[in-house]
């Protein structure tokens, strides 16, 4: 069939696909190299020691133990706080709105939210929260940043879930009598529930990875902070990503620096996995 | 858009008091959503208003023309000097750079993942990009750091590899997996008829795929291209790490500071005059995502008409 193509026809499009296939390749040698890279390089670097002790000086320990700390911290205050405002507004919007413009524009905000960047969430976070807010450089200050950054993804998954529950769900509960909040609490957000564990999910792994933010909010300090001194305010502290930028670029201990970013991998693969297993829940289940 | 808003009958029945509390808690309930639906809108509001206020008046006092287009950064000299435009232009160059080495490739993964793999391969890949787009900036910046930056010194030779070039690079690659997942969806949603018609004609495959898919889905790579140059110009942290944070105009091979990275390294000590001027570059860095996300959603609306 392919006979009557000319040659330089056939060139051509042997290029091209040449081109696709070796675009597809780099792609896959790209991320294979980052992963071989940062596991050979970290992996031999995770000891005991490292994870359960913290900085120390006088011990000669290097420890980060504060870090991941540090990290739980965050994401849980974050969530706390995230989760009922995210989920709320998915449900303002999917619910209750009746006036499209105010849908138009809260999606438009939404959309800003999630095209701001890191570093400037964290100037602002600094204004506010820190400065304003009197909470000085803390924990809270950070988790309080994150919130304003995750909501849009917790409002969009919310929202596409809501969309996927049947509106028979909807008038079933409403013909029974029940008012609009008891027939969205009993009917409609259990079936929404594996969409917002999705956000959770995805909002972890956009905390977990997050530093620019978290560099004036939360700050840099190494100290072990108790569930308390956490959440209250003037109690400064780095997560995982930040230590691994002060370890990298301020103090050059490459050696600790790849071993956080070992387990930085190994926690974006073990988020991506369950977000996928969600989806898939989602897919399923309703 | 669906939506589910279903009208509930005003009229109720007011018997006893139990129908008079879960009133109260149907309105009291249907007020906090509201207001919870638009608090996106006023964290919008409370950003804008935050960095106005705060990153006018360094524009006012050093003079909005001298800001924008003064070339020389000295923050902390005895006479200090606040011109902002070799941080603007080598976000500029920076980004341009990102989109010219990471558009193709990321557009050619997309065609390679919607038209030419199979079905095993295309999930293989596309995992791969999630992970990708998962992997924290900061460890793009430290791969950046002891892998690029050094191929980079002793490839071209040079004193010190923390440069544009490398910046552009680690950008490049941070920018596919959203420049490939974007054009993927655009790619499969060209109609099926377009590519059996051409077919049809008697192009191949691959003609098929150039000529007429990659037209047709121009928009939605467009949009692609656009969400990229958003994530390339707001990267901070990665950049920080490869690109020698000198304030510099750009040279290829030069250590440059972009507007981000312009934020970040000084704020930590900035004071007076100096951190207000670092406020502003912060406005002026977040005027440029408005604008970025303005063209988006024109590109987006384009085409769904």
């Amino acid at each position: 069939m392919n006979r009557s193509i000319s040659k330089s026809r056939r060139v051509k499009i042997a290029l091209l696909n040449g081109l696709i296939w070796a675009a597809a390749g780099i792609i896959c040698l790209l991320l294979l190299g980052l992963v071989v890279c940062i596991l050979y390089k970290g992996l031999p670097h995770i000891t005991g020691e490292l994870l359960t002790s913290k900085p120390s000086l006088l011990e000669g320990t290097v420890g980060i133990l504060p870090n991941i700390l540090n990290t739980l911290y965050i994401i849980l205050m974050t969530l706390i706080v995230v989760l009922p405002l995210g989920v709320g507004s998915a449900i303002y919007l999917n619910e209750y709105a009746k006036n499209k413009k105010a849908v138009k524009l809260i999606e438009l905000a939404t959309e800003t939210l999630a095209g701001i960047p890191s570093i400037i969430y964290g100037l602002v976070g600094m204004l506010i929260f820190v400065q304003f807010c009197s909470l000085g450089t803390s924990l809270l200050a950070g988790a309080l940043t994150l919130v304003i950054m995750t909501l849009p993804t917790i409002i969009r998954t919310t929202q596409e879930s809501l969309k996927t529950v049947p509106d028979s769900y909807r008038e079933g509960g409403l013909a029974l009598g029940a008012g609009k909040w008891h027939m969205i609490r009993t009917a409609v957000l259990p079936s929404a529930i594996d969409g917002i564990i999705t956000g959770c999910i995805l909002s972890i792994g956009r905390i977990v990875g997050e530093s620019a933010a978290l560099l004036f909010t939360a700050g840099m300090a190494n100290e072990m902070l108790g569930m308390i001194s956490a959440v209250t305010p003037n109690h400064a502290g780095s997560t995982l990503t930040v230590s691994l930028y002060m370890y990298a670029k301020e103090r050059g201990d490459f050696e600790t620096a790849f071993a956080i970013a070992a387990i930085l991998l190994i926690l974006t693969l073990i988020i991506n996995l369950s977000a996928k297993f969600a989806a898939k829940k989602l897919k399923k289940g309703v | 858009m669906k939506s589910s808003v279903i009208e509930v009958p005003a009229v109720t029945l007011k018997t006893g008091k139990v129908r008079k509390t879960t009133e109260i808690i149907e309105k009291s309930m249907s007020m906090t959503f509201t207001v919870c639906g638009f608090i996106a809108v006023g964290f919008v509001l409370l950003i804008t208003i935050f960095l106005v206020v705060s990153g006018t008046p360094a524009i006012a006092e050093i003079g909005f023309i001298d800001f924008i287009f003064g070339t020389k950064w000295a923050s902390t000299a005895k006479e200090a000097s606040y011109g902002i435009l070799p941080f603007i232009m080598s976000s500029i160059y920076g980004t341009l750079g990102a989109i010219v080495i990471g558009v193709p490739l990321g557009i050619l993964c997309a065609v390679f993942l919607a038209k030419v793999a199979g079905k095993k391969s295309s999930a293989l890949v596309s995992n791969a990009v999630n992970l990708m787009s998962g992997i924290p900036s900061v460890v793009y910046g430290l791969v950046g750091m002891i892998v690029i930056v050094p191929t980079v010194r002793e490839v071209f030779d040079l004193p010190d590899g923390a440069n544009l070039f490398s910046a552009m690079i680690v950008l490049a690659i941070m920018i596919l997996p959203s420049v490939i997942s974007v054009s993927e969806t655009a790619i499969r949603a060209v109609p099926r008829e377009y590519e059996e018609a051409s077919l049809a004609l008697g192009a191949t495959k691959t003609e098929t795929i150039f000529k007429v898919i990659l037209p047709a889905a121009k928009s939605g790579i467009l949009a692609s291209v656009v969400l990229g140059i958003g994530r390339a110009i707001g990267e901070a942290m990665a950049v920080m790490m490869v690109s020698g944070n000198v304030a510099n105009m750009p040279k290829l091979f030069g250590s440059v500071r972009f507007l981000t990275t312009a934020v970040a390294s000084e704020m930590s000590y900035s004071s007076g005059l100096q951190r207000q001027a670092l406020f502003s570059v912060a406005l002026v860095l977040f005027v440029y995502i408005l604008a970025i996300n303005l063209v988006l959603n024109l590109v987006i609306k384009r085409e769904k008409k």
